[in-house]
């Protein structure tokens, strides 16, 4: 009894991995990557946003453009890489996969550098944001590392070729646990796996075995497993029954978009990168836009909506909650929204606007 | 009188060439071109593209039925009703429209007599799997339910997929379509789903590494991705569609559905009436549940394909309003079009008999019996969008029976109109 209050009381505390709890009244340091097109602009926004809510994050503003290391090849730069080091969080804008050989894919590298092998994408339907499918409110959680993305291809005689995907029980154990851990500590009540063991029976199979030997461990959270096509199916048509989801690689980035476009598409939808040793890094999954760059009518709710995502990850939801709940206001006020939603507002009209609701 | 009577409205259908909205099937013709030089590889893979010249004794087709688990068997009795084959007194007291007995039983009067074949949870031994693909070789077509896959046997591959794989029933068409009086979000959805059948991530080729490493190997080949291309865009053509949609991960995946984009991108360009666009998979999900109007043909390989066409089918109502129909150069199977057993609805009289119903008339389209797939599905889309008489799964508080019940009624009507 005295338990449940207690966890209730932590409940939108996360415990990092090291064990340290952490106290609101640390002023924490964040990376930010700005980012590039609408990137700058939108973080600016947060940054606006966090000062008015008296928010105690300081900022340390990095640039990943790759630079050419000694031996040749594009690196991200070594002052962006110690600073998320040091600082565990960091919070990303929108970047441009430059066209060109020699360039590793920048969110590939961070995801390697940084060992962020957890996608967390919270789906919940925006008052105010209307689209067809209302009281959507479940979360993907994607293994982020391996999987059909493992990038192992090959060309085995002309005309045929292989691509390999790879499970591994360590890295599906860790993700099965982290996904207990965060519907333990969100108050999620069940947790389903999407697998296609019926085909792909050793590797899905071996997923699946990682996902259920994690559930004892976690007898509290209810646990349930389906198939990838019957989730799809009821999805579309009923998403209130999901609460949490785990998956691999493919599958997750699938399902994680499909959840994204029933409650309104990239531009309002938060994601978090999750690594080992509480190391974590924030990010807007949309492009760069840079059509509507440095014109004032990008929409920040993505970054901003990631943001409180990242101040409930360090065990300051309060503040994260208040900031949410400031920004679905200024949504629902059609006065006050920005243009791809279906309003007049430009950007720093709906970042005052977010910052007078705040307080 | 009705034996002649069929076989004259065949010898009809048999001189037309492909009717609009038949299913693709093939020629026997080129069953016996082996050994004959490939001159123009495009002429011979269009002629493989017409219609089924399958078994046909005395004007009768003979298909084999599996039934398969879960609701497989009692919807495939439906079929067979509906088609004309319960003979039992039971189903002509029900289908007795106070005339003389000897003749209200007949519904549809489809010439169609069906081979019962057990593959299901209870026979799944290799050598009922051998029968059952023998008994579809015997026949060229089937009607078939889903079989259960059970996990607890290790190396235990789905009999579904074997199947497919061994009839080598290369494109699996799912074709999507609003039907009026069924409440969903989206409205005006008409889309042809066309996807890989034999390949990709379900080649079953897994192995353990090291204890804790997996690899399991997704299969790409240029002949295959021609052939769904070629399909594909045969299909558009044939059809009146305007878009072909390639739907696919070629910005991870660069080498395998690369090369899968490369082919169809070909393939586009000998179709210049038809316009092509290429979309990632990821994309494609998000499009489809906020703006699904805006697809008409879409062609994938074989994961992907799952996905969309479930995404596909519950736009339009869920999986009991699709068939779903695997063709191959050979032989074609029919099925209900998300491929579910339904084990928690088995027995109970709710499970929606349209799906199956729907891939009887694509069966009767691919064998060329147009008029009875018309009347057939003219009566289910009347029973579900003008009298409503929905099951649970749309909503509604009607059973099976009721549905099949209404279903037969429309039939016969029409039927006396012959």
């Amino acid at each position: 009894m005295a338990s449940r209050i207690l966890k209730s009381l932590f409940a939108t505390v996360k415990i990092s991995k090291t064990g340290t709890q952490l106290y609101s009244q640390d002023v924490r340091t964040v990376t930010l990557i700005p980012g590039d097109g609408i990137g700058p602009e939108i973080s600016a926004a947060v940054q606006k946003i966090f000062s008015s809510a008296k928010v105690p994050v300081e900022w340390e503003a990095v640039d990943v453009t790759p630079v050419k290391a000694p031996d040749g090849r594009m690196v991200i730069p070594q002052k962006a890489i110690d600073s998320v080091n040091k600082n565990k969080i960091g919070l990303k804008g929108p970047l441009a996969t430059p066209v060109g050989k020699g360039h590793q894919s920048l969110n590939l590298a961070l995801r390697k550098t940084f060992n962020l092998y957890a996608n967390v994408r919270p789906c919940r339907s925006i008052e105010g944001y209307k689209t067809p499918y209302d009281d959507v409110d479940l979360v993907t959680i994607r293994e982020n590392t391996e999987g059909e993305y493992s990038g192992i291809e090959h060309v085995i005689v002309d005309g045929v070729v292989q691509s390999i995907k790879l499970i591994t029980e360590v890295a599906s154990r860790r993700v099965a646990e982290f996904a207990f851990r965060y519907a333990v500590a969100n108050n999620r009540k069940s947790v389903t796996a999407v697998h296609k063991a019926n085909i792909m029976r050793m590797s899905d199979g071996l997923f699946l075995q990682c996902c259920r030997e994690a559930a004892e461990k976690f007898p509290e959270v209810q646990f349930d497993e389906m198939y990838l096509d019957t989730v799809c199916l009821h999805m579309v048509q009923d998403p209130k029954k999901y609460d949490v989801l785990v998956m691999p690689n493919l599958y997750g980035d699938i399902l994680s978009d499909l959840c994204a476009g029933l409650i309104g598409g990239l531009g309002v939808t938060p994601s978090g990168n999750i690594g080992e040793n509480g190391a974590a890094i924030f990010e807007s999954v949309h492009g760069t836009a840079p059509d509507i760059a440095g014109q004032d009518k990008a929409n920040p709710t993505a970054l901003l909506l990631s943001a409180c995502m990242m101040l409930k990850h360090m065990g300051l939801g309060t503040y994260g909650s208040k900031i949410e709940k400031a920004a679905f206001e200024a949504i629902k006020n059609k006065e006050t929204r920005t243009a791809d939603l279906g309003g007049k507002a430009t950007c720093s009209q709906f970042t005052d606007a977010v910052c007078r609701y705040v307080d | 009188m009705a034996a002649y009577r069929s076989l004259r409205l065949e010898k009809y259908f048999f001189r037309n060439n492909l009717n609009k909205r038949s299913i693709l099937g093939t020629s026997a013709v080129l069953r016996g071109s082996y050994s004959q030089p490939k001159q123009n590889e495009a002429v011979d893979q269009r002629r493989q593209f017409s219609r089924h010249t399958g078994a046909k004794y005395g004007g009768r087709y003979t298909v084999t039925a599996i039934a398969g688990d879960g609701i497989g068997p009692e919807l495939m009795g439906h079929v067979k009703h509906v088609f004309n084959l319960a003979r039992t007194s039971a189903m002509r007291k029900r289908t007795c429209i106070g005339r003389d007995w000897s003749v209200c039983y007949r519904v549809a009067d489809v010439p169609v007599d069906f081979e019962d074949i057990y593959l299901d949870s209870a026979h799944d031994a290799d050598t009922d799997l051998a029968h059952a693909v023998l008994a579809v070789k015997r026949n060229r077509v089937a009607l078939k339910g889903n079989v259960e896959t059970k996990h607890l046997k290790p190396g235990f591959v789905s009999h579904n997929l074997l199947l497919r794989v061994s009839l080598d029933l290369f494109a699996n068409v799912i074709h999507c379509r609003s039907i009026p009086g069924v409440s969903t979000r989206h409205g005006d959805v008409d889309i042809v789903v066309i996807r890989e059948n034999t390949e990709g991530e379900y080649k079953s080729l897994e192995h353990e590494n090291v204890p804790g490493v997996v690899e399991s190997l997704k299969v790409i080949t240029r002949e295959s991705s021609k052939r769904i291309a070629r399909y594909a865009f045969e299909y558009a053509r044939q059809q009146g569609r305007k878009k072909v949609t390639a739907v696919h991960k070629a910005n991870i995946m660069k080498l395998s559905d690369g090369m899968f984009l490369d082919t169809c991108r070909q393939m586009a360009a000998e179709y210049p009436e038809l316009k092509f666009e290429d979309m990632i998979v990821d994309n494609t999900c998000m499009q489809l549940v906020s703006r699904p109007q805006q697809f008409d043909v879409m062609v994938m390989p074989n994961l992907y394909g799952n996905i969309v066409s479930n995404i596909g089918c519950s736009l339009v109502g869920g999986p009991g309003l699709t068939a779903g129909s695997n063709i191959g150069s050979d032989f074609a199977i029919f099925e209900m079009g998300t491929r579910n057993t339904g084990k928690s609805i088995a027995g109970e009289n709710i499970a929606n008999p349209s799906a199956m119903l729907m891939a009887g008339v694509e069966l009767c389209r691919y064998l060329g019996l147009a008029r009875h797939a018309d009347v057939i599905e003219k009566s289910i889309w009347r029973t579900i969008s003008e009298d409503k008489v929905h099951t649970p799964d749309l909503g509604g508080t009607a059973t099976t029976s009721d549905v099949v019940h209404s279903i037969t009624q429309k039939v016969q009507n029409e039927m006396r109109k012959w």
